[in-house]
């Protein structure tokens, strides 16, 4: 029970953080860590020997694919939070708030499949292999997939750049 | 320098800084030729900070007393609601007397809802009760293994294939459909000469999909548990795990050949 502290509580930051981005709702993302929290506790003795990231990741995605399913077939509810200001540092100036917001509003628009491998690889540092292996698909359908993500977040990023531009330049003249 | 061509792998892991320090330099000096492919290379790397800088405060957020750890170790110690008492006393009734030693390695933990664990506990289920039936073990005898092969495939509507464990010494006897909360399971039944008996239960899983081989036990119930590309099998009998893991292993090999 203890290397079970020590090997997952340090883990719990990130797995909210993954959650939080993937479903975008605070209550709900929190929900899912603590669910997942729950079955990995239970099932402790079933994980592979070595680091319990992967695993943990793995029980979380689960979960918050079958809670998109649910929402689906109970028809379209979706509840994307704005970041509060209090998210970013004080003296965050308020053209970079932007690019955070945007940035993550973008994300929020991308398919979940795409979303989710782009969190877990550039966000949250898994290795390739073990991305493969929490989205349960080969490794090559990681780097192509990958790959789209990247591809369609910049597209979403360029073409709402020249956008937000405008936006700034006019927060700019309001001030 | 190496001349293996660089490929849209490389530059994502360029991007993710996972490339060995000399291939890594590969790409940038590749990079630096091509400038088109640089700027793509530099827009993927600049989204991979934005991201990772935006997303940095949620992990600095105070962790929320429902998601201590320490918090749900001790409830899970301290066993869950009192529902699955009520239960497990239900379950013992119906078992009764022979069977009731079933839930005997159980207490005080909480039945297994979901996984590996919950497979087990079926599987297990299946054994107390089909097992010693000398009357009809089966539904379907082994005579008609085509026609169970095709009635639990259409059921568990998946592809399900009957294990033959003829070298094991273990014939087939039958199978049936059971229920679990799960859905639908097919169990295969075999036997010995000695009149030992085995049981193997298969279903789709909902989670560990495709979970290691994992030993079970449940009172003197015991066997292994897996998963494969969404199926999970159990095998389980009253026999000595060292004797049980290689039939377990034997098929788990045939299901892969499907």
């Amino acid at each position: 029970m203890n290397d079970m502290l020590l090997l997952v509580e340090p883990l719990i930051p990130a797995l909210r953080r993954y959650a939080r981005a993937l479903v975008r709702n605070h209550a709900t993302a929190d929900d899912l860590v603590q669910d997942c929290l729950e079955r990995a506790v239970s099932r402790w003795h079933q994980r592979r020997e070595g680091d319990p990231r992967p695993w943990l990741f793995t029980i979380l995605h689960n979960l918050a694919i079958n809670q998109f399913r649910q929402s689906k077939t109970r028809g379209p509810h979706v509840t994307i939070e704005e970041t509060s200001e209090s998210d970013f540092g004080e003296d965050a100036v308020q053209e970079r708030k932007l690019m955070y917001q945007d940035v993550l509003n973008k994300l929020a628009r991308l398919p979940e499949d795409l979303r989710s491998i782009l969190l877990l690889v550039a966000v949250e540092d898994l290795s390739y292999a073990d991305a493969a292996r929490v989205l349960d698909i080969p490794i090559g359908t990681v780097m192509s997939r990958l790959s789209r993500a990247r591809e369609r977040l910049q597209q979403e990023m360029e073409g709402a750049a020249n956008e937000r531009s405008g936006n700034v330049v006019a927060l700019r003249s309001a001030k | 320098m190496s001349h293996r061509p660089i490929t849209e792998d490389d530059l994502h892991a360029y991007v993710d800084g996972v490339l060995e320090p000399e291939r890594q330099a590969e790409v940038a000096t590749y990079l630096e030729a091509h400038p088109d492919i640089g700027r793509r290379v530099a827009g993927f790397s600049e989204q991979r900070e934005l991201l990772r800088t935006a997303l940095a405060p949620i992990a600095d957020e105070p962790l929320p007393p429902e998601l201590s750890l320490s918090r749900i170790i001790e409830r899970n110690r301290q066993g869950r609601s009192p529902v699955w008492w009520a239960i497990a006393v239900v379950l013992l009734v119906c078992i009764g007397g022979a069977g009731g030693w079933v839930l005997r390695g159980e207490m005080p933990g909480a039945p297994a809802t979901a996984g590996l664990a919950a497979l087990a506990q079926e599987a297990t289920y299946s054994y107390n009760v089909y097992a010693p039936d000398h009357v009809r073990p089966v539904e379907i005898r082994a005579s008609d293994s085509a026609q169970l092969q095709q009635w639990t495939s259409s059921r568990l509507q998946r592809p399900v294939k009957v294990p033959d464990l003829a070298t094991a010494g273990y014939r087939l006897m039958g199978g049936r459909l059971v229920a679990t909360s799960h859905g639908p399971a097919a169990m295969f039944m075999y036997d010995d000469d000695h009149g030992q008996r085995l049981v193997v239960l298969t279903r789709p899983m909902a989670t560990d999909q495709g979970a290691p081989m994992t030993p079970q036990a449940n009172g003197d119930v015991a066997g292994f548990s897996w998963a494969d590309g969404g199926m999970g099998y159990c095998l389980v009998g009253q026999s000595p795990s060292e004797t049980l893991r290689p039939i377990a292993n034997e098929v788990r090999r045939q299901a892969r050949v499907i």
